[in-house]
């Protein structure tokens, strides 16, 4: 922990967004987790996606559980909601606000443990539903709070720093989500903003579950020679054959960047993700392909990162659902609480 | 960019942008950490080292070190450096103890000083320590030269300027008062193995327009001989109209000392507008609050006189141009006054120097001077203070003083004159654990203090009452916390990072980058924000070792919290006390067998 509270210092001319807002007012408190924390790295990338897409602070809610990664969102967007849930309970707390208030930004932060041991399920039926949101799982292979242990994505063969080398298979975040029809699936990591901010943004323009699998790694107990997990690490393996650009909305009415020979996604808000440099028949949208390339490169014992899958035809929760187009909070208490007599109408169908 | 040396004293001392713009270099941080801790004393010390006349700087600098400090370009006002001398020096107590000891037997060499103004008593200074004998020879009969001439008493009480002179003269110095020196041929016939001129610039400069050397003169002043006139008395009062010719701070303090000598309608004519004045904003503020009128545009034409009386002063009211180069005459007034003191400018006169000793003189029968040595082209005769290149102001003649005392130590041990000893520098981790550090890292947003002045019903009552109160203690503690500590440097070790950007996205100014390499035009416009202010460096690391990118600091706004050091999981980023090791004549021997770093090679600039 900082002896001082990262100062404001009046410097004149601070860039401002189109809120007027500058990017100091994204940030959040003081960060507890270690120094040099993957973590911290993530948070400043949240920081300047939200900055730069000049989202109001008050239309964004923040969710997490429990773990090194779901203390992050106390780091970010001071002016955000938040609810900070019990331990991989953060998808069932999403969902219900979600579904109360569809207007509202929703980023979830996780982590490994929270995410793909005690919280598997839930982040299942959060995929199934397709809940409109970002999640992030803030993935370094290891159980930091709880002083070091391997977690459930250590790689087999990965050392802890005392103690035997891990034997069991990793369960990946990536094709895991592939599997189970996520709809924007994405990888990065923590030491690339380059990638991470543009990647982040695309997740906040996407119409459903957004997963970002970002490796984040635990300087202090999974960054020593031996882990996979590690700086080091990652600088070696990283292959970041997809890159990804975001141009929202605006700026391509603007600018009318010139496409070159990119793959073209539009979002459903009219924004665009870019593919650059992808490998020669990469296809984004092809679920097989995409899972049978990530595999392709494990196998060479490399980790691809970027933009991996996306769909933006899927529908989300609510147009399954077909509820209401606004929050629940704005909906009229007569059509919300229709009375008795539509109630007993209701229970009829199900007689 | 090819990586940044930080072995070499200059860079980091370039970041202290206060030491780097005094011309003596004095430790500014370090004295204002000494005042925060209330070390007055060692605060005054330290100070006293570097500038020599801490009393008397921190009422009289011209202050170079404020314009360039760094948090001017934070907050729009810099650290009050010049008051916070004051304050060291107001808060001391004795410090006899601590000055340097005289050793009772002489090395024999015998040097004289013309002048007893700063530069000539800091020669003294220096070289007493060694063993040297110095004689100084003063015109009037007091010392200090134009610091008692030429600065009023309310500005400079004379009991500050005697105490720092004093302790100087009571080293041993012999002084003869009343001792003009009329021919350099003579002294140089008595034997002395250097002399030093430390004269001054004393001749104020003429305004020959018609009516000048009219019956009507005794009304028509040069300002600085007019303020040695009111300095020793001669002078008790003038008239009620006075104008004065000349926007400088000479013309400040003779408007003030009008104001204190019967003048009630005083004006400062200038010619150029207001943004092209000489003298010091804060001069300027303090004259126009006493009173005085300060009028633009005006270029005088001729002195008006009737019936053999000074009546008034005719001025050309003037346009410039933007840029005031050129302007247009839009018609003329006269101005009513009875005197009229002529402030504008003063020059250098050596009429007691005899042009066939084989000094050359060069432009403006100036003579020339080594910029190195301070030594003329006659062996043995130095140059310091106003004396050597025409007017400047007090702190770099103290710096002129210190460099002629080394050339002048070197000429009497047989050693090159232009074998300057090296700056060094010691640079040492302030870390005290972890998230712990030797100084207060913390960013305090406290305005700028003002000063306090004596109510102006009080002011004029006689000359020599202080206008200026001081700091009272709790804007001193104020005050010394808006200092950035710019001494404390973030030193970088490449092959200890892991580049994790915790130090780039804890940077409260966004002064850090990790990027590919570039030149230096291109690295600037690459950073986390774009480097502009090209008078401050680029700190460029060596390869970082995971993918060979570089870590860039720009220099400029970093206000040295430490939170880069405190965020480094590696301890690649420490905080390190800059501390100048500056060479004098009296550290000169040690320092030629070899006690210095290696590499500080370079010469102050």
């Amino acid at each position: 922990m900082p002896s001082i509270t990262k100062p404001l210092i009046p410097l004149s001319p601070l860039p401002k967004n189109e809120l007027g807002l500058t990017i100091r007012d994204y940030e959040g408190q003081m960060s507890t987790l270690c120094a040099g924390c993957g973590h911290d790295s993530v948070t400043a990338a949240i920081v300047h996606a939200f900055w730069e897409l000049s989202t109001p602070p008050h239309m964004i809610a923040k969710l997490s559980g429990i773990g090194c990664s779901s203390k992050t969102p106390t780091y970010f967007v001071r002016g955000a909601h938040g609810f900070n849930s019990a331990h991989g309970r953060m998808v069932p707390i999403a969902t219900g606000a979600i579904a109360a208030n569809r207007e509202l930004t929703y980023i979830g932060i996780s982590g490994d443990g929270d995410s793909l041991s005690i919280g598997l399920g839930h982040l299942m039926h959060g995929i199934r539903r397709n809940v409109k949101m970002v999640y992030i799982i803030e993935n370094n292979g290891v159980y930091g709070l709880t002083k070091g242990q391997m977690s459930a994505s250590a790689d087999i063969g990965s050392r802890p720093k005392k103690g035997t080398a891990n034997v069991l298979a990793p369960i990946d975040p990536v094709s895991t989500a592939l599997g189970l029809g996520a709809t924007f699936i994405a990888r990065s990591f923590s030491g690339d903003k380059e990638q991470l901010v543009p990647i982040l943004k695309a997740a906040i323009a996407h119409n459903g579950f957004a997963l970002i699998d970002v490796i984040s790694p635990c300087v202090t107990f999974n960054d020593h020679e031996g882990s996979t997990k590690s700086y080091k690490f990652m600088r070696d393996h990283e292959v970041k054959e997809v890159e990804t650009d975001f141009v929202p909305i605006r700026a391509e009415i603007r600018a009318k960047i010139p496409a070159d020979d990119a793959t073209e996604v539009t979002m459903h808000d009219g924004s665009v993700v870019r593919f650059r440099s992808v490998p020669a028949g990469y296809d984004p949208h092809d679920r097989m392909k995409v899972e049978e390339y990530i595999r392709d490169r494990e196998s060479r014992g490399e980790i691809v990162t970027g933009l991996l899958y996306v769909d933006e035809s899927a529908k989300e929760l609510h147009e399954m659902n077909a509820t209401p187009t606004h929050a629940l909070a704005k909906v009229a208490y007569t059509a919300l609480c229709p009375g008795a007599a539509e109630l007993a109408s209701m229970q009829n169908d199900f007689r | 960019m090819e990586p940044t040396n930080d072995q070499d004293p200059n860079y980091y001392h370039k970041v202290v942008d206060c030491q780097w713009a005094c011309p003596a270099h004095t430790n500014v941080p370090g004295y204002i950490r000494m005042i925060a801790q209330g070390r007055f004393d060692d605060a005054y010390m330290l100070n006293r080292e570097s500038n020599v006349f801490p009393g008397i700087l921190g009422r009289t600098c011209d202050r170079p070190c404020e314009p360039a400090c760094r948090r001017d370009r934070v907050d729009g006002q810099p650290v009050a450096i010049c008051r916070l001398k004051r304050v060291a020096s107001d808060l001391k107590g004795d410090i006899s103890e601590r000055l340097p000891v005289i050793p009772t037997e002489k090395n024999g060499k015998r040097i004289a000083c013309i002048g007893s103004g700063p530069s000539a008593l800091t020669v003294a200074n220096d070289l007493l320590p060694l063993g040297y004998e110095v004689v100084m020879f003063e015109q009037f009969a007091k010392p200090g030269g134009l610091m008692r001439t030429n600065i009023p008493e309310f500005r400079l009480p004379d009991h500050v300027l005697e105490d720092e002179t004093q302790v100087i003269l009571d080293m041993g110095v012999e002084v003869r008062y009343n001792t003009p020196i009329t021919s350099l041929r003579s002294l140089l016939g008595e034997g002395f193995d250097a002399i030093f001129v430390g004269v001054g610039a004393p001749r104020g400069k003429e305004l020959d327009i018609p009516g000048r050397h009219d019956e009507a003169d005794s009304h028509i002043f040069i300002g600085i001989d007019w303020l040695e006139s009111v300095a020793f008395g001669h002078v008790t009062s003038i008239g009620s109209r006075v104008l004065i010719i000349g926007v400088g701070n000479t013309a400040m303090d003779c408007c003030r000392s009008s104001r204190r000598l019967g003048g009630t309608d005083i004006k400062v004519m200038a010619r150029r507008p207001r943004e092209y004045f000489k003298a010091s904003p804060w001069e300027l503020e303090d004259a126009e609050e006493e009173g005085v009128e300060i009028i633009v545009n005006h270029a005088p034409k001729r002195f008006v006189i009737e019936d053999g009386k000074l009546v008034g002063m005719e001025f050309e009211v003037l346009e410039w141009d933007p840029g005031a180069r050129q302007s247009t005459v839009l018609n003329s007034v006269i101005i009513p006054c009875d005197d009229v003191i002529l402030a504008i400018g003063q020059e250098n006169a050596f009429p007691w120097i005899e042009r066939d000793l084989g000094m050359e003189f060069g432009d403006w029968d100036m003579p020339v001077v080594d910029e190195a040595t301070m030594q003329s082209t006659l062996s043995g005769v130095f140059f310091g203070g106003d004396a050597a290149w025409g007017p400047k102001n007090i702190i770099w003649a103290v710096a002129h003083g210190h460099q002629a005392a080394i050339s002048i130590h070197n000429l009497c041990s047989d050693v090159d004159l232009n074998e300057r000893p090296p700056q060094g520098m010691n640079l040492v981790s302030q870390k005290m654990g972890m998230s712990e550090w030797s100084y207060h890292n913390d960013y305090n947003p406290s305005p700028r203090q003002k000063m306090s002045h004596v109510e102006l019903t009080k002011r004029f009552e006689s000359l020599d009452l202080e206008v200026e109160l001081g700091f009272s203690l709790e804007q001193t503690v104020h005050e010394v916390q808006r200092c950035l500590n710019c001494d404390v440097e973030t030193a970088f070790n490449a092959p200890a990072c892991i580049e994790c950007d915790a130090c780039i996205d804890i940077c409260p100014v966004q002064c850090l980058t990790i990027t590919s390499n570039g030149d230096e035009a291109d690295l600037r416009a690459r950073l986390s924000a774009p480097a502009t202010n090209l008078d401050q460096d680029l700190y460029v690391s060596a390869p970082l070792p995971q993918t060979g990118r570089v870590m860039v600091k720009d220099e400029n706004v970093c206000v040295h919290c430490g939170l880069c050091a405190e965020r480094c999981p590696t301890a690649a980023w420490d905080m390190d006390l800059f501390d100048l090791q500056i060479p004098y004549a009296a550290s000169a021997n040690f320092i030629r067998i070899g006690a210095m770093s290696p590499s500080g090679a370079n010469r102050g600039n």
